[in-house]
């Protein structure tokens, strides 16, 4: 399952943020990835997801696939739109 | 032999010294274990390392705030990393080699991705990288760290530079003094030094190569000479001078209490510089009456990205709480550009930052950063007596900017029925040189001006005060800077508008009576400095003191100034 969204945040895909997504994503099953400019990172490494290098007003892609994947694009796409207030 | 350094945080000491060195690793790339076992080695130095930066992180916490410890929470999220793992792991299983030689190639990866990025925060994450996996690499290889937080015996610590990590955990208590390789008086250890009165000469480029742990040091905080492994002569001079030092801070605590006034009855007050709230103790501990700058860019750095409102909000409120509404809290809107690399913010490379887009330039460019921090300001008012501070003003257009901001900001606050206090005293920096020679205009649309001394100076005689080669054009004697002083405070007190004063020159024993000749009324320097000056202040006689700024203002050059001001008024 898959979702796209726009990152909303001040910072981008900084430390703390990733750090958020990464937590929220570790919480879950599925295999996830995160796309955003021809490439794909592994949604559970922070590293991966500070390296796509992701400013204010990018377009990722949310991919999951596994038991709880809905749950867990859902749950993403809403930690995005929440601007990772954590 | 004599060292010289950078005279970075007062006071004299004698101690034994610990180096700081650059651990050195011994990466075999092969073993005698199998990868099944080199893997389980893994697994456990990444717990072992986890548990150390949880220590961190907590220490981290207390000492110095949740903000600056959360980049640990960072890098124990590293070491949680399934990419850097997994890559680890099927190194050793395919390549057949040891645990820290597939995780230091691993990770060396990672580090080179990150260092080859556009963007400059990512370019520093390498360092974070980096950091994280030596923790590894020491766990596994059992190479020792000096752990800061653990010292049970007074040392000196000496070192090329401290990191942040050092210096969130080191154990105050038994830190007598800090030698760096590198790094100057206004560097970062420099001011956390001076924050916690711990005496430190920096900027020795090779004390880490000349002391050995365990060498007797003694050193001078003030004038900057390190006397490494010193003879009896030598240790004499520098115990009477340690004997002098603690004689000389004991007197002037009995200052604590006392009124800031002349012996003629002019009543003077002397305030504090601070950066964090967690400067207010000392703050306190020197009886300062107010704080006369605040400077808030200390919020805004080693982070990555910009503070919240409330973040800032809950800083201001807690100075502000903290000093009272009995007394003055002026805070500094944002003040960065040149030197103070705040990466988040994208101000990018100027060929000429000093002259650049900085502080109010750059503030009143970027709404949203300017808006939002007054808005925090605003809130945070109802707290206490609070100034707002406009730093690098040029010109009366920039002010009224400003202040049409920071009205908008309070109607706002006002249609959403947040609370502000009636007053909010708005006032000036004046440190570029057309401010101070246009400040009677400036001083119909303030409450107050502060003269910050600091730049005033670098503008006015054209010098950078970090280039070493032209320090000596530095003057705080110069007469043009004393005649700005002058002229801004003549006209602030013309336009019934007050003038204050907040850089180093406030503090300065030889220039206070000079400075309350000229009529300035309020001094904001390094807490530390308070109480000195208030004893200076106590035997002066205003009316003299008038006297020696009219003959002092007459002479032409920086060095018959000094030495006039020498001649007749002695500090003892």
């Amino acid at each position: 399952m898959e979702k796209t969204v726009t990152l909303l945040n001040e910072e981008g895909l900084h430390a703390r943020p990733a750090g958020v997504l990464v937590k929220k994503a570790s919480e879950f099953k599925s295999a996830i990835e995160i796309r955003a400019n021809g490439a794909a990172k592994n949604a559970k490494s922070i590293m991966g997801l500070m390296s796509l290098g992701l400013e204010k007003g990018a377009q990722i892609t949310i991919v999951a696939t596994g038991e709880d994947e809905a749950q867990a694009v859902d749950a993403i796409a809403k930690l995005v739109a929440d601007k990772f207030s954590a | 032999m004599t060292l010289w350094g950078k005279s970075a945080s007062p006071g004299v000491v004698v101690g034994r010294v610990l180096v700081l060195a650059a651990t050195e690793l011994k990466i075999a790339r092969t073993g005698t274990h199998s990868p099944d076992n080199e893997v389980e080695r893994l697994q456990g130095a990444l717990a072992k390392a986890k548990s150390e930066l949880s220590r961190v992180r907590d220490r981290a916490a207390s000492e110095l705030g949740e903000d600056k410890a959360a980049i640990f929470d960072a890098h124990a999220l590293v070491l949680e990393d399934p990419e850097l793992i997994d890559a680890a792991v099927e190194k050793i299983r395919s390549a057949k080699v040891t645990a820290e030689f597939a995780f230091q190639e691993v990770a060396e990866q990672f580090v080179a991705i990150f260092a080859a990025m556009k963007n400059e925060y990512m370019r520093e994450r390498a360092a974070d990288i980096r950091d994280v996996s030596m923790r590894v690499l020491r766990a596994l290889t059992g190479a020792e760290q000096v752990d800061l937080a653990a010292l049970t015996e007074d040392v000196v610590l000496v070192a090329h530079d401290l990191t942040p990590s050092d210096t969130a955990t080191m154990n105050k208590k038994h830190v007598l003094g800090i030698l760096t390789d590198i790094g100057g008086k206004t560097s970062h250890t420099a001011i956390l030094a001076r924050t916690l009165e711990i005496p430190a000469v920096l900027g020795l480029k090779d004390a880490t190569s000349i002391l050995k742990s365990g060498d007797t040091v003694a050193f001078d905080g003030e004038t900057g000479e390190v006397q490494p492994r010193p003879d009896a002569a030598t240790l004499a001079r520098f115990e009477k001078a340690r004997a002098d030092f603690e004689r000389t801070r004991k007197e002037i605590l009995s200052f604590k209490g006392l009124a800031s006034v002349t012996q003629d009855g002019r009543a003077l007050r002397l305030e504090g510089n601070i950066g964090t709230p967690e400067d207010l103790g000392i703050l306190h501990k020197n009886d300062a009456e107010g704080v006369g700058l605040y400077r808030t860019e200390f919020l805004f750095m080693d982070r990555a990205a910009m503070p919240t409102e409330d973040e800032q909000f809950e800083a201001y409120r807690q100075v502000l709480a903290s000093v009272g509404a009995e007394r003055p809290t002026i805070i500094r809107t944002l003040d960065v550009g040149g030197d103070k690399e705040i990466p988040y913010l994208n101000i990018g490379k100027e060929a000429n930052p000093f002259l650049g887009l900085r502080a109010l330039r750059y503030c009143l460019q970027a709404p949203l950063v300017f808006k939002t921090q007054l808005r925090a300001l605003l809130r945070a008012s109802v707290h206490g007596q609070l100034g707002i501070m406009f730093p690098m003003v040029s010109n009366v257009e920039e002010v009224l900017a400003a202040k049409k901001m920071l009205e908008e900001v309070r109607a706002e606050l006002q249609a959403q029925a947040v609370p502000v206090a009636p007053k909010v005293e708005i006032g000036i920096m004046i440190e570029i040189p057309s401010a101070a020679v246009i400040s009677d205009a400036l001083a119909k649309h303030v409450d107050f001006m502060s003269i910050g001394t600091n730049d005033l100076i670098q503008y006015t005689c054209a010098v950078d005060r970090m280039n070493e080669r032209i320090h000596d054009l530095y003057d705080p004697y110069h007469p043009a800077v004393l005649r700005l002083i002058d002229l801004v405070i003549r006209n602030g007190h013309a336009a019934g508008c007050r003038v204050g004063m907040c850089g180093e020159m406030a503090g300065s024993p030889e220039l206070i009576p000079l400075l309350v000749g000229m009529g300035l009324k309020e001094f904001s320097m390094a807490p530390a400095s308070i109480l000195r000056a208030r004893k200076i202040v106590r035997s002066l006689r205003a009316a003299d003191c008038q006297e020696l700024a009219r003959g002092a203002l007459t002479l032409g050059s920086g060095r018959e100034i000094e030495q006039f001001l020498k001649d007749r008024a002695p500090i003892a």
